[in-house]
């Protein structure tokens, strides 16, 4: 640092640009392996116990492997699991952990100096590729023939139609999203007995998950009517929840007056912000809220959005009793459920028109 | 061991003998030996910030090949059956069959589960690593000219990354990754006008239809690893031709790389690595449960967990859907579902979009056209360092956000609370956390350059002839000092021609002003290193006072410039 400056020397003057002239690297430090023999005999044989010490643990790994059985526990973990693992992955430490230390202790530790060049090539070579690009684009005639060059654009562009066309057959065009499987007289069941719901059967302040009761049913041949992914398909829309709160707490709105049977209201399970299904409920408030982005919804006011990023209310289901006095749906739901999409708008028309 | 082997010609040495027919015969047939005279003792510089890629690469190959053990069982079919089986919780349910074999791998076959849960792991860890990395690499400057190119392929390999795990966690078509798959579709659902289409056709018909999971398994197990692979052969592939930047300090210049060969060192590290990275996963595995899918039971759409939580690097997401505002629009006879569009499908472009465009935005900015193989410390480029924070804190609110449900009820806390927290957050705390970066920033370069020209405190005090105090100071040695100097001075900032010499506005001038302005924002407040003449002056001010003769006391002689007490 202490450069003497020679003032006419241009080189000197740029390298006193910078306040502190490079010292160079550092002087090379022995480790004790390097010095003394002993030392590094003492570190070859401790990394060589490390290896041997992973080979008897991947032996190990075998004995576990055919001893222990599946039901097995250690300190309440599967016995297997905890087997396999800590002899896996002890194993596998030690070997790192031995070469590493080879690397670091035993083998030769001398930093080598390598060149940087930048990136680019020479100029030289810069323009012979321009020129060789230039020269085969010359002789291929692209620029001069100009009617090759289009119709080959057109037929690489083409190419695309059948590649989107053989998509095509993904998925059937989108349909009927806007209905679910409720039918007018069709029966509140529960989710899980698929028994009929009575309106005895629920207390004020209750929630009882529900199901369209033809999710239970069988057809003549004694097959379900609905099974696997088509049952997922129509569950995902047509799961409900139904709950008792105090008649006078309610406040319906015009037209919705008569959607519920004392106190009894009916709504979607399926949020509609992007689809869980809600049943975290509040009696008290008589606020449901979703688990998954909390959107709330006052399930005494028409299913409204009090909270979160749900846009649209709870769509409610009317609600009437038939003839053995068990709970039925009026109609299927009057408004869109589960997440909103491109077309909701005008399908909330259509399903508006209908009614 | 000895410093300076000699070095016995290569023919005349035993590997020389021996090896001199099969390396002969291969290279008469494949010509490597060309390359591999260039690359067998490439340089690589060592730091622990290093490994973090490595760390990233390592746990790639530990998915590799315990993904491969697990396409041995794991059957991609939604069809239907009755579970009977050892776990007899679920016993008689109706599950996938993708479902049933994720069962099976975990309580029939011996080890499935201990695979299962590394591949599950080392994806968490896959991820993170990829992101610390990253942080990494931007927080030192690393992807400047001439990496950009790398930075965007490693952006593509987080992206790719993320989505790859998304796919994998979706798989075993258990409670947790329905659902995971149901935000998917009223994310799919919000895309404007194409929205249905776009369900219906990846899902094969409405949700969950029963095409989702044989798409996502070839998704997962060819069509991104595929990728994946290419990607990360171009990331090596450039870092070898770019040579690895290094830290400057003594004899580390932007002309030369310092460091072990390739061969032996660095390739018995890095393969070293290898095995501690597989076996930390490993032990993973073996204590620490992740993902009992067989606690969810299998995927039901009428059905949910309270505390849904997606996997940890989706958490953002997940926090920024959360608190999105309720806005949903019609116009065009369309719906237009803001709520679930913006926050789900706009922030992720805008995040990926900005992170990728940074490298050219501050090549514009300062200018700068050299190439950089030093790296910079995080304080000497503040407004770099403080975007950074604030894009960190900004996340972190975002994943408070996310995990709304979970604070709320371990602390006891009102959720609608965080929710509005983080709404305000959001906006309000990376503004702050830009301001104190900064200012942290510009105050430990104003403490480098103090230690250059007053050296650093001895702990020795001095009393003067009129009787005040004062402690002595000694010049720190000169590699610490070349190393808190290496770094680029600050350009000389010109004010742009706005006018050219008729009065006329120069052309291009509102650029060249938005330009100058953004200069201006960037190297505000910016201390550069000291100068020659600040430097000798210094040194002056320094040796003078040293060379005052002072009697030291017995026991103590001051402390060294890292604090440690001298020899007595």
């Amino acid at each position: 640092m202490s450069d003497e400056i020679e003032p006419r020397d241009e080189s000197r003057e740029i390298q006193r640009r910078e306040p502190i002239g490079d010292p160079g690297l550092p002087e090379h430090q022995y480790r004790p392996q390097d010095v003394d023999e002993s030392q590094a005999r003492r570190t070859e044989r401790q990394i060589s116990a490390m290896f041997l010490a992973a080979a008897l643990l991947f032996v190990g790994f075998c004995v576990i492997y055919v001893t222990v059985d599946a039901d097995t526990t250690f300190l309440g973990w599967s016995a297997q699991n905890v087997g396999f693992g800590f002899t896996l992955g002890t194993a596998l430490l030690l070997i790192g952990v031995g070469i590493i230390q080879w690397a670091k202790k035993l083998m030769g530790d001398h930093e080598i100096i390598e060149m940087r060049h930048p990136a680019r090539s020479s100029d030289e070579d810069r323009a012979e590729v321009l020129g060789d690009i230039n020269a085969g684009l010359e002789e291929s005639g692209i620029g001069r023939r100009p009617m090759i060059r289009n119709s080959l654009l057109t037929a690489l562009g083409a190419l695309g139609l059948p590649a989107v066309f053989l998509l095509r057959d993904l998925g059937p065009l989108p349909k009927d999203q806007r209905v679910t499987v409720w039918k007018k007289g069709m029966r509140v069941v529960n989710d899980v007995s698929g028994m009929p719901l009575k309106p005895s059967d629920l207390q004020v302040g209750q929630l009882v998950n529900g199901e369209p009761a033809v999710f239970f049913e069988e057809d003549s041949e004694g097959n379900r009517v609905y099974e696997g992914t088509e049952l997922l398909q129509a569950k995902s829309k047509a799961a409900v929840i139904v709950v008792r709160m105090r008649p006078e707490a309610i406040r319906a709105a015009k037209g919705r007056e008569n959607w519920g049977i004392d106190g009894i209201l009916c709504y979607s399970k399926i949020c509609t912000h992007v689809g869980c299904p809600i049943s975290l409920w509040e009696q008290q408030t008589h606020h449901l809220l979703c688990p998954c982005h909390q959107s709330t919804f006052d399930l005494a006011d028409n299913g409204k959005v009090i909270f979160g990023p749900a846009y649209r209310p709870l769509p409610q289901l009317p609600l009437a009793l038939d003839s053995e006095g068990y709970l039925i749906a009026v109609s299927d739901f009057p408004e869109i459920v589960a997440p909103s999409y491109p077309e909701l708008a005008r399908d909330q028309k259509k399903l508006a028109e209908k009614s | 061991m000895t410093a300076t082997p000699e070095y016995v010609a290569v023919e005349n040495t035993p590997l020389g003998k021996k090896a001199a027919g099969p390396v002969g015969w291969l290279d008469d047939r494949l010509g490597l030996a060309g390359l591999a005279k260039k690359n067998l003792r490439k340089v690589f510089p060592d730091h622990w910030s290093f490994m973090l890629g490595e760390i990233a690469l390592w746990s790639f190959v530990v998915l590799l090949v315990t993904g491969v053990f697990l396409t041995f069982w794991y059957q991609p079919s939604m069809s239907e059956i009755e579970y009977a089986g050892p776990y007899t919780p679920l016993n008689g349910l109706e599950m996938s069959q993708a479902f049933q074999s994720t069962l099976k791998i975990s309580f029939e076959i011996r080890g499935g589960l201990l695979i299962r849960q590394i591949h599950h792991w080392s994806a968490a860890l896959f991820v993170a690593a990829m992101i610390v990395h990253m942080l990494r690499v931007f927080f030192t400057g690393a992807y400047r000219k001439p990496r950009e190119v790398n930075w965007l392929i490693g952006l593509g390999l987080l992206t790719l990354g993320i989505i790859e795990g998304f796919a994998g966690y979706s798989l075993p078509d258990d409670l947790l990754s329905g659902t995971g798959l149901r935000f998917v579709d009223g994310l799919m659902r919000s895309i404007p006008i194409v929205g249905s289409y776009l369900e219906f056709f990846i899902f094969g018909g409405e949700f969950p239809g029963n095409e989702i999971i044989p798409r996502l398994y070839m998704a997962h197990i060819l069509l991104i690893p595929a990728l994946l692979l290419g990607l990360i052969g171009a990331h090596m592939l450039l870092l070898v031709f770019h040579k690895h930047t290094q830290w400057p300090g003594p004899g580390r210049t932007e002309d030369n790389v310092v460091g072990y060969p390739m061969l032996p060192v660095y390739a018995a590290k890095a393969g070293g690595f290898f095995f501690i990275v597989f076996g930390f996963t490993a032990l993973m595995g073996a204590f620490l449960e992740i993902n009992p899918v067989w606690v969810y039971g299998p995927y039901n759409p009428s059905e949910v967990t309270a505390g849904s939580q997606p996997d940890w690097y989706m958490g953002f997401v997940e926090g920024a859907v959360r608190v999105m505002p309720n806005w949903e629009t019609t116009f065009f006879n369309y719906t237009w579902s803001w709520n679930v569009f913006i926050p789900g499908v706009m922030l992720l472009g805008l995040m990926f979009g900005a992170l990728g465009a940074w490298p050219f935005v501050e090549r514009w900015i300062t200018g700068d056209q050299a190439e950089h193989h030093l790296l910079e410390r995080p304080r000497n480029a503040p407004v770099r360092t403080a975007f950074g924070v604030a894009g960190m804190t900004m996340y972190g609110v975002f994943w408070i956000g996310g995990g709304n449900d979970i604070i709320a009820t371990k602390f006891s806390l009102d959720i609608y609370t965080i929710t509005w927290f983080v709404r305000i957050g959001i906006f309000v705390l990376p503004v702050l956390a830009f301001m104190i970066t900064k200012r942290i920033c510009i105050g430990l370069q104003r403490a480098d350059a103090n230690s250059i020209l007053h050296g650093y405190e001895t702990g020795v005090l001095e009393r003067s002839v009129d009787g005040s105090y004062s402690e002595r100071h000694a010049p720190l040695p000169v590699n610490d000092q070349f190393t808190l100097t290496t770094h680029d001075r600050l350009p000389v900032l010109e004010a742009p021609v706005e006018y050219d010499e008729n009065g006329v506005p120069a052309p291009g001038s509102r650029a060249a002003r938005a330009r100058a302005w953004a200069q201006r924002f960037y190297y505000d407040g910016t201390v550069d290193k000291p100068t020659v003449e600040d430097v000798d002056h210094a040194l002056e001010h320094l040796s003078d006072h040293d060379g005052h003769p002072v009697a030291l006391g017995e026991d103590f002689q001051g402390v060294s410039e890292t604090g440690i007490p001298r020899v007595h």
